[in-house]
């Protein structure tokens, strides 16, 4: 086993980890901290993956650049919402949806 | 020269950019002159590429896959184009009329409509699965962000959870991507295309899952619709509208894409799920529509019911004519829901609340809307001479040449259901007013605009042919 194949394996388990937690946690600041293990994970798997022959390979990397700028910005976007629910209703969780 | 592949992305983000520095609540003239510029360019585009019967590249500042980035048009994303600046320009005139000056909700809409259709645009132009990627993130954030435009409590709510089912659902896509680069590296579709065999090696089957099943979530294909009618239905009808009638079309047209072209080996085994959960999706959504209590959730459910129709073209991709429906059928929805939604709107400004059982009365002060509302009902429900009768004509038909009895019967209920919903408006809206009713006059651009969106969804299965015509350059069909 190589050692990209290690970091995809342990990329695969972070990625599962981390959408596991958006589904689950209900503390929105918890839930974004799960998106961006989910993200990591991705991104772990896209450079690890790519490792399997001796040369780095810049093209992921470059990939995995644009794609932690993308996160960052969902990142900021997520908390500037979680920021004004929480000036709306004091509380870190959502509220139970109006489905009518 | 004005090469309208480059443009078609940069004109929407300038405007967009330029909007944001006017400052909170300006920039509406620049987006309308804006999307004018687009829709001639998208028209330019369709004549070329249905003259030329072929796909046009290009490649951005000149450097080429696969270290720069190309962009190609071919019949279908050049339609997807075509639909997307013809639905904006007129929600665009509808917004600039429907947004008073000081409205929070309005404040950000100009810059963040551009960023949507730069992201929009590009995505239908991208040729390569991340910039795919990227393009699919920046349509996500950027919806997200008009939807919690100037809401209270429920609505941040609804935008949230848009945001992580968004974000779960490019996720999965992006790691389908890291996989696919692991196993061939590269991620240019035209490279995967000889490249991915039914003999593939496991991990690109889990890939093509992981992508698809990504996509599935963002197109609120049920079982994963929960966000959307939330979402949908508590934002501001202009945005609402943008939305159903065009974001979630995006990410249909994404897997359209996929399974066209580089997963077309992998497909066939997923195809009969897939078209059980848009009839799934038909019968819940419809259903839903038919018991809500308030107009735009009620428009919103029927969203989910209508994207149910374009999965069930999968099963049938290998005959004729599928295709052509399923495009047809896009731009049947993205134009009528347009008109629905707008309608809505005025509806909920001239009776100052959204309950279906407010409606009475409205009939008779707002003809014009209501006119509109039905005509875009005429559409969903497949009445001919609409364009939805056109797509579900053609679905029938493709699924009779393929014995597929179950199809068959799913689209007709499918439009019964659909005439139920949209007769409990009607039905409301032409009951007698109490006396003590107060209808406050609205814009009459708003109804007009309304009406145009409406009229285009029924007389575009006039023009069908030409749409067709279209779909065959480059080979997608």
């Amino acid at each position: 086993m190589t050692s990209g194949l290690i970091f995809a394996g342990a990329g695969a388990a972070l990625f599962a980890m981390g959408v596991a937690g958006v589904l689950l946690i209900e503390h929105l600041l918890r839930r974004i901290l799960a998106f961006n293990l989910m993200g990591s994970g991705a991104f772990l798997v896209l450079v690890g993956l790519a490792q399997h022959h001796d040369a780095p390979d810049p093209v992921p990397q470059a990939m995995v650049l644009t794609g932690i700028v993308v996160a960052v910005a969902a990142t900021a976007l997520a908390l500037a919402l979680v920021r004004r629910l929480h000036g709306l209703t004091g509380s870190l969780e959502l509220p139970e949806a109006e489905d009518d | 020269m004005i090469d309208p592949l480059a443009w078609l992305i940069l004109l929407p983000l300038a405007w967009a950019t330029l909007a944001f520095l006017l400052g909170p609540g300006r920039g509406a003239w620049l987006g309308i002159g804006g999307l004018a510029g687009q829709l001639w360019l998208a028209v330019g585009l369709a004549q070329k590429v249905g003259a030329g019967g072929r796909a046009i590249g290009h490649s951005v500042g000149g450097w080429g896959a696969p270290l720069g980035i190309d962009l190609a048009a071919d019949g279908l994303s050049t339609a997807m184009l075509l639909l997307t600046q013809i639905v904006a320009l007129p929600l665009a005139i509808y917004a600039r009329a429907y947004f008073k000056a000081d409205d929070p909700a309005g404040l950000y809409f100009w810059p963040l409509t551009g960023f949507l259709l730069a992201g929009l645009n590009a995505l239908f132009l991208s040729a390569d699965l991340f910039n795919l990627y990227v393009t699919l993130e920046l349509v996500g954030l950027a919806a997200v962000g008009l939807v919690s435009a100037g809401g209270g409590a429920q609505q941040i709510a609804a935008a949230l959870r848009y945001l992580f089912a968004t974000l779960i659902g490019s996720g999965a896509y992006l790691l389908g991507v890291a996989l696919i680069y692991g196993a061939y590296g590269t991620v240019s579709i035209g490279t995967l295309l000889p490249l991915i065999t039914a003999e593939a090696p496991r991990l690109v089957w889990i890939a093509g899952g992981l992508m698809v099943l990504g996509l599935m979530l963002k197109t609120a294909l049920f079982p994963f619709h929960f966000w959307l009618p939330p979402a949908h239905g508590g934002a501001p009808a202009p945005v609402s509208a943008l939305l159903s009638a065009l974001v979630v079309k995006a990410s249909f047209y994404l897997i359209l894409r996929l399974w066209l072209g580089p997963f077309a080996a992998l497909a066939d085994t997923a195809a009969s799920l897939t078209a059980l959960l848009g009839a799934a999706a038909i019968l819940w959504g419809s259903y839903r529509a038919i018991r809500v209590q308030r107009l735009k959730m009620l428009i919103a459910y029927s969203t989910v019911a209508q994207l149910g129709y374009l999965f069930l073209i999968f099963p049938l991709l290998s005959g004729a004519g599928a295709l052509q429906a399923g495009v047809m059928q896009a731009f049947a929805h993205g134009l009528a829901k347009a008109a629905m939604f707008a309608a809505a709107g005025v509806l909920i400004k001239a009776t100052g609340q959204d309950r279906v059982d407010g409606l009475a009365g409205a009939a008779e002060r707002l003809p014009l809307t209501l006119f509109a509302f039905g005509l875009a009902g005429v559409t969903l429900m497949g009445l001919p001479p609409s364009a939805g009768f056109l797509a579900k004509w053609q679905l029938i038909e493709a699924a009779l040449a393929q014995g597929q009895w179950l199809i068959v019967a799913v689209v007709l209920a499918g439009g019964l259901l659909a005439a139920v919903y949209v007769f409990r408006v009607l039905r409301q809206a032409f009951l007698l007013a109490p006396a003590s009713r107060d209808i406050w006059p609205v814009p009459r651009t708003l109804e007009w605009t309304a009406f145009a969106l409406a009229a285009m969804s029924v007389l575009l299965g006039l023009r069908g042919l030409e749409l067709m015509q279209l779909l065959r350059a480059g080979g997608a069909a």
